[in-house]
């Protein structure tokens, strides 16, 4: 199923990021980092903490900026384009740590994250994400601070969503949620990619991001060390090892 | 009284409405409203025993300029969430650029009611010149930035004396043109100073409000919230902050017009550090983020200040107390000159508003659903609690990690 999938399509791959360097300060968080993702695809990034994940998808996202290398969305360079422009231009972003708006209700939290759009046309979208996640039409009008961890996962991705994003980066989805809540989420996810979202995923679980990836890449310490077919990866001996947890 | 006091929640809920809806209406009445009770009620005791009508027209006037100061000061504090501690730069600023067009000095004699807007407008620059490089820092480091912007205006005015006259500051002021049906502007004549003073504020009310509802006003909010969140969200947060805090320099620029107008003389030291942290108080009392709350806090405070502490003075040496003398502490109340201790009671007021109301005498609604929202929801789940407080994205992993294999 992946390779029709990546295969399929534009003659660019919808993301490019060619051997792209980021800094924090003097620390050179992403040490050249290359790797594509085609349209409709589910694509996740797996490593141990630090390996530079989250950098990556701020990179993309515009929230950081590559201090060398190249980012290209859908043809276009925008290696330096800040985050707002980039949320205009297709590219929704569900921060690690859900950093919701607390003060907020789980509405004017949707309504924040169609922000780039006209307000009248948002309606289908709300209703779209309460479809997904219907734990959160009962919420509505609840702050977002008083959700629970789940519901506040469930919110993020459903604000990143109000965008209308052709492409979605989701970081850390199941960080703190319970089993359960995790399988639910990562469900959402296939459903929202089957819905025409491409998804380019962060997690630190590995087998379970794996699971719903069509394609993936292992990072370590700023670099892919790996990459291939989401299938190759479970097989693969090294991520066995590393990042699945198994003998 | 049942039957009373339903037909006051219908009213009262049926007011709320109104004023959803009609927005800019519902201020110009309030406004009216006030304005009526502000004409009459010094004329009427209690508060005709307490001064002239037109001292408390005067102190009215003044408490404006606060209440002006405030509200500036709230879109940037209390909407978008940059500490601000040197925002009487910008009430300088709008001074200063009243002395300049209306005095001896200069030479030169503009109309009052243009220079309202000048003014406001060069504060604005000064405004975006300050935030255009500063705004890139967060939290403490623009509390600091501002603290050091705020100290530095005063002293540049106090040392380029050919300019400015240092210290001894400009004087001679001239007073804003006569008005039709309201005549001159004369010490004598508070009451026009208070009538411009009511018109200027229900029209930044106005202005404020809509910005408040408008898009930008959710932008501001969510830049409060969390910054990055907001710029994940398509939200311009450069431009944004940008922009309040060039519009909390309007409003400043245009108080310290008038203020400049009314006093008619401009010197540094009516601009020093004690009028920021006064205002910033004035919005921390008042209810941050609400318009109304901080106009009301602002007029509240400022009154306390200048009018009820001399009163307490007349108070304590009219009941004569007998002093009390125990050895080395010699206590008389007749000889305490309360507005000598603002500053103490100020901080007094500030430490029991936090421990007992942190949300404000008149919160807005967000604020005290968020200091409340453990009561609301019942207090008893610490989960619910802790989550309120605690910032989001702690690194723990529970339970999916080694769930799946």
């Amino acid at each position: 199923m992946t390779a029709a999938m990546a295969t399929g399509g534009a003659d660019e791959p919808m993301l490019v990021m060619k051997d792209v360097h980021t800094y924090y300060g003097q620390i050179h968080a992403l040490q050249g980092i290359t790797l594509t993702v085609n349209k409709g695809e589910v694509v996740t990034l797996i490593g141990a903490n630090g390996a530079g994940k989250t950098t990556t998808l701020k990179t993309i996202s515009g929230l950081l900026h590559a201090r060398s290398g190249s980012v290209r969305f859908e043809g276009d360079d925008i290696t330096k384009m800040p985050a707002h422009k980039l949320v205009e231009r297709g590219i929704g972003h569900a921060p690690e740590g859900r950093r919701i708006f607390s003060r907020l209700t789980v509405l004017e939290n949707l309504q924040m994250g169609a922000f780039s759009r006209p307000k009248a046309d948002i309606q289908p979208d709300i209703e779209r994400v309460f479809n997904l996640f219907p734990r959160l039409r009962e919420r509505t009008g609840q702050l977002g601070g008083t959700l629970s961890g789940g519901e506040q996962q469930m919110l993020a991705i459903s604000r990143a969503l109000m965008s209308e994003p052709r492409m979605l980066l989701l970081d850390e989805p199941s960080l703190g949620l319970a089993p359960i809540l995790v399988a639910q989420v990562f469900e959402t996810i296939k459903e929202i990619n089957s819905q025409g979202t491409t998804v380019l995923l962060v997690e630190q679980n590995a087998l379970q991001a794996l699971s719903i990836a069509h394609r993936g890449y292992v990072l370590q310490t700023g670099e892919v060390v790996l990459s291939g077919m989401a299938d190759d990866l479970r097989q693969n001996e090294t991520v066995r090892k590393a990042y699945l947890g198994e003998d | 009284m049942k039957q009373l006091r339903a037909r006051w929640t219908a009213f009262r809920s049926r007011s709320h409405t109104f004023a959803e809806h009609h927005r800019s209406a519902t201020i110009v009445i309030t406004m009216l409203i006030a304005a009526i009770l502000l004409i009459f009620l010094p004329r009427i005791p209690p508060l005709n025993a307490i001064q002239g009508a037109n001292p408390w027209y005067d102190a009215f006037a003044n408490a404006g300029v606060f209440v002006l100061l405030a509200m500036g000061l709230n879109v940037v504090v209390g909407l978008a969430g940059l500490l601000d501690l040197g925002y009487a730069a910008f009430f300088a600023i709008g001074a200063y650029t009243y002395a300049y067009s209306n005095s001896p000095f200069s030479g030169l004699d503009l109309p009052f009611f243009p220079m309202l807007l000048v003014g406001a407008a060069v504060a604005a620059v000064f405004g975006i010149a300050l935030g255009a490089p500063t705004l890139r820092l967060r939290g403490d480091y623009l509390a600091i930035m501002t603290l050091g912007f705020g100290e530095i205006v005063p002293i540049v005015f106090v040392n380029s004396d050919p300019y400015t006259r240092g210290t001894n500051g400009i004087g001679g002021i001239y007073r804003p043109e006569a008005l039709p049906f309201f005549g001159e502007f004369s010490p004598l004549t508070s009451f026009n100073y208070m009538v411009v003073m009511i018109f200027i504020v229900t029209v930044a009310m106005m202005l404020l409000y809509r910005l408040h509802d408008s898009r930008i006003g959710r932008a501001w909010m969510a830049i409060r919230e969390d910054e990055l969140a907001a710029a994940a969200n398509g939200i311009n947060t450069v431009l944004t902050k940008l922009l309040a805090f060039a519009l909390g320099a309007t409003t400043s620029g245009l108080a310290g017009v008038f203020n400049a107008s009314k006093l008619t003389i401009v010197s540094p030291d009516q601009f020093s550090f004690s009028v920021s942290f006064t205002v910033l108080a004035m919005v921390i009392v008042g209810g941050m983020g609400n318009i109304w709350g901080v106009a009301a806090g602002a007029f509240i405070v400022y009154l306390i200040q200048v009018v009820l502490l001399k009163q307490l003075n007349t108070i304590a040496e009219t009941i004569n107390l007998p002093a009390l003398d125990l050895g080395p502490i010699h206590f008389d109340l007749a000889k305490i000159n309360f507005t000598d201790y603002q500053y103490l009671l100020f901080g007094i007021a500030l430490v029991l508003m936090m421990l007992k109301r942190p949300e404000g005498l008149f919160p807005s609604q967000a604020r005290r659903a968020e200091l409340h929202a453990a009561e609301d929801l019942g207090a008893n789940d610490p989960a619910l609690v802790g989550a309120l407080g605690e910032a989001p994205g702690s690194d723990e992993l529970t339970g999916g990690s080694e769930g799946g294999s």
